[in-house]
């Protein structure tokens, strides 16, 4: 490979590299947390919605469902079960709108910037998930701050399993978002699509009501979806630190069951980290084909 | 052409290795249409190249093929010495883009947009802190680079796309269309900047554009129509090549002045810009002989040493606004194309 004459060229630009590779990515990860310090008006007005779920429907909720009091003496308050439904439903939706996020970078020209770039679409792609997770997760600590409020301990333990969690979560639905992302090419049906998309996610994911005692068709559906293996295993981390007995545990956290079989924590964390990969290399595919 | 890739050998610049830009039977068809239809090109490192030709010309098909965004039909190009299939991410490596269309990211600010293009270029980290204040003071933009693009006018949004193009110190710098939209004053002043560049960086330069007055900058310029490359030279070259001065009148009635300039005069007339437009070798001594011998009213007159409007006129048919407005070739192209 011949270069071109030194007057010309006067900066050395690497060859292909994992390092340059890996800086392109860091990159456009910064770039979504830069925006999001910016945009102080999201960052409210995401919380708006978590808040109200947990807070004003939950405790409205909570005085009909009865806290579950078992004979072991063990109590949980309704607020302490939708607890991680709603981090879960606030990182599904902030997560979403930032992989939908790339329909404003084509229409004002950003994406096509990084698409001419020397790297490769993996890099920018997977950039743009570590931001939107990051920033997601980020924004449920706020979210994880309110525990005391609603019968939740504050374990150091837990928080942090929930973090992790949260990040997972949250990485699988940015991907989900930029897999919409492109075939999307109007900025005004955007958000509705991710309303559309992200709320049966949440309402057939376990977050807002427990899935023990639903009617086979619906729990077929809730088993498809995988928002519902990131949901359980925060539901599960929670309980862990609840004082709850084996009733109650078994009525609002019931786990997933696939014919006799109850899957394993650790098999719905894989499921959520085999679906943020599947979904990642998708939407490389197609913003790799159609840009 | 045959003639002016002969012309090559005596540009001044041209005794260099290997060419900045090399394009040899360049054709993009998408589906029955046939955009560029066989183009040979060879741009000299250093040189600034003018792409001139009216919209759907195919000049921006050929220029996206140059930075690897579309694939050739047939034909090969290379920038840099590299293929612009084969070498794609070399090339990517060692060209500056700037678009018609606007690719900032207006929320940050303007040495944020600096900083993610020299990462995602891989510049190292000592040389693009260095790199972002030369092209910034060379835009001018340096004062305000910490201010939201947002606050920026569309002139400096266009100066600052033109400094990112040059923050990774690209062999090459395409700009398609870079004035487009911008009022007479900041189109001048980016062709201030270009030639400044040109000066400091001695970057080969790959312009595009629609405006005849711009070209008067290039080193050289290709003017391509319906696919084809008709005319590639220095400006004053094909300037001299068309010879004839341009003479516009208006009358008050266009069409019995058409017939008079053919019959008395022997000329082949048409009407451009709304003005009976004829070429004739002295404009100015043609003139009075007009008046007297016309025998219809005249309101106005002008006479034009050529211009590269007449070298496009000349070589596509039509003045590149009649191209624009979507007009065929006329009379006076006809003509033209005969006198050639």
């Amino acid at each position: 490979m011949s270069t071109a004459p030194a007057e010309v060229a006067p900066t050395r630009v690497p060859t292909f590299d994992l390092r340059h590779e890996v800086r392109a990515a860091k990159v456009v990860w910064q770039r979504e947390l830069i925006r999001f310090g910016k945009d102080r008006y999201r960052m409210v007005s995401s919380l708006v919605q978590p808040l109200l779920f947990l807070l004003v429907l939950g405790v409205g909720l909570g005085s009909l469902v009865g806290s579950g009091a078992g004979p072991g003496g063990g109590s949980v308050k309704f607020t302490a079960f939708l607890f991680p439904g709603v981090l879960a439903m606030s990182v599904g939706f902030t997560a979403a709108f930032s992989g939908i996020s790339m329909v404003w970078d084509r229409e004002f020209g950003f994406l096509r910037e990084m698409l001419v770039a020397p790297v490769s679409t993996t890099a920018i792609i997977t950039g743009k998930c570590f931001g939107g997770a990051t920033v997601s997760t980020v924004q449920s600590v706020v979210l994880l701050a309110l525990a005391g409020l609603v019968g939740v301990p504050y374990s150091p333990v837990m928080m942090l399993e929930l973090i992790g969690l949260l990040f997972l979560c949250s990485f699988m639905i940015v991907a989900f978002g930029l897999v919409l992302a492109a075939r999307v090419k109007q900025v005004q049906s955007a958000f509705p699509l991710v309303q559309m998309i992200i709320t049966p996610m949440i309402f057939l994911s376990g977050a807002l009501f427990p899935l023990s005692s639903l009617p086979g068709w619906l729990t077929a559906l809730t088993h498809l979806n995988p928002m519902t293996y990131a949901v359980e295993p925060m539901r599960s981390v929670v309980f862990d630190h609840l004082n709850a007995d084996a009733a109650t545990r078994a009525r609002f956290d019931p786990g997933i069951v696939w014919g006799g079989w109850h899957v394993p924590l650790w098999a719905q964390v894989g499921v959520v980290a085999l679906g943020s990969i599947a979904l990642l290399f998708a939407a490389v595919a197609r913003f790799a084909r159609t840009e | 052409m045959n003639e002016s890739r002969a012309e090559l050998s005596e540009h001044p610049g041209l005794d260099a290795e290997q060419p900045a830009v090399r394009v040899r039977g360049l054709v993009k068809r998408f589906g029955e249409v046939e955009a560029v239809r066989g183009i040979d090109l060879d741009v000299a490192p250093g040189e600034t190249f003018g792409f001139l030709g009216p919209n759907g010309a195919g000049k921006s098909t050929t220029i996206n093929i140059l930075c690897t965004l579309a694939e050739a039909t047939s034909g090969t190009a290379e920038v840099a010495g590299l293929d612009v299939v084969r070498d794609r991410a070399a090339v990517r490596r060692r060209i500056g883009l700037v678009f018609q269309e606007p690719t900032l990211d207006n929320y940050l600010s303007g040495e944020q947009n600096l900083r993610f293009h020299g990462e995602l270029y891989g510049v190292d980290r000592t040389t693009a802190a260095a790199r972002r204040e030369v092209v910034l003071k060379m835009v001018g933009l340096w004062e305000r680079r910490k201010d939201e693009v947002n606050k920026y006018s569309g002139g400096m949004r266009r100066r600052l796309e033109i400094a990112r193009g040059l923050l990774h110190s690209p062999s090459v710098l395409f700009l398609d269309e870079p004035t487009i939209g911008l009022d007479p004053q900041t189109r001048k002043s980016i062709w201030a900047y270009l030639s400044e560049l040109h000066r400091t960086e001695k970057t080969t330069v790959f312009v595009t554009t629609h405006y005849m007055d711009e070209a008067e900058n290039c080193d050289r310029i290709a003017i391509m129509n319906e696919g084809r490359i008709v005319a590639l030279d220095t400006p004053d070259r094909l300037k001299a090549g068309v010879g004839n001065d341009r003479v516009q009148i208006t009358t008050s009635d266009d069409a019995e002045a058409l017939a008079r300039l053919r019959d008395r005069f022997g000329l082949e007339a048409g009407v451009h810009e709304g003005m009976v437009t004829v070429s004739v070798p002295d404009g100015a001594g043609f003139v009075p002989r007009l008046f007297t011998e016309l025998g219809v009213e005249i309101r106005s007159v002008t006479v034009q040493r050529p211009t590269l409007d007449d070298v496009f006129l000349a070589h596509t048919g039509s003045t590149i606004r009649d191209a624009e407005a979507g007009a065929g070739p006329s009379a006076f192209a006809v003509m033209a194309r005969r006198g050639r």
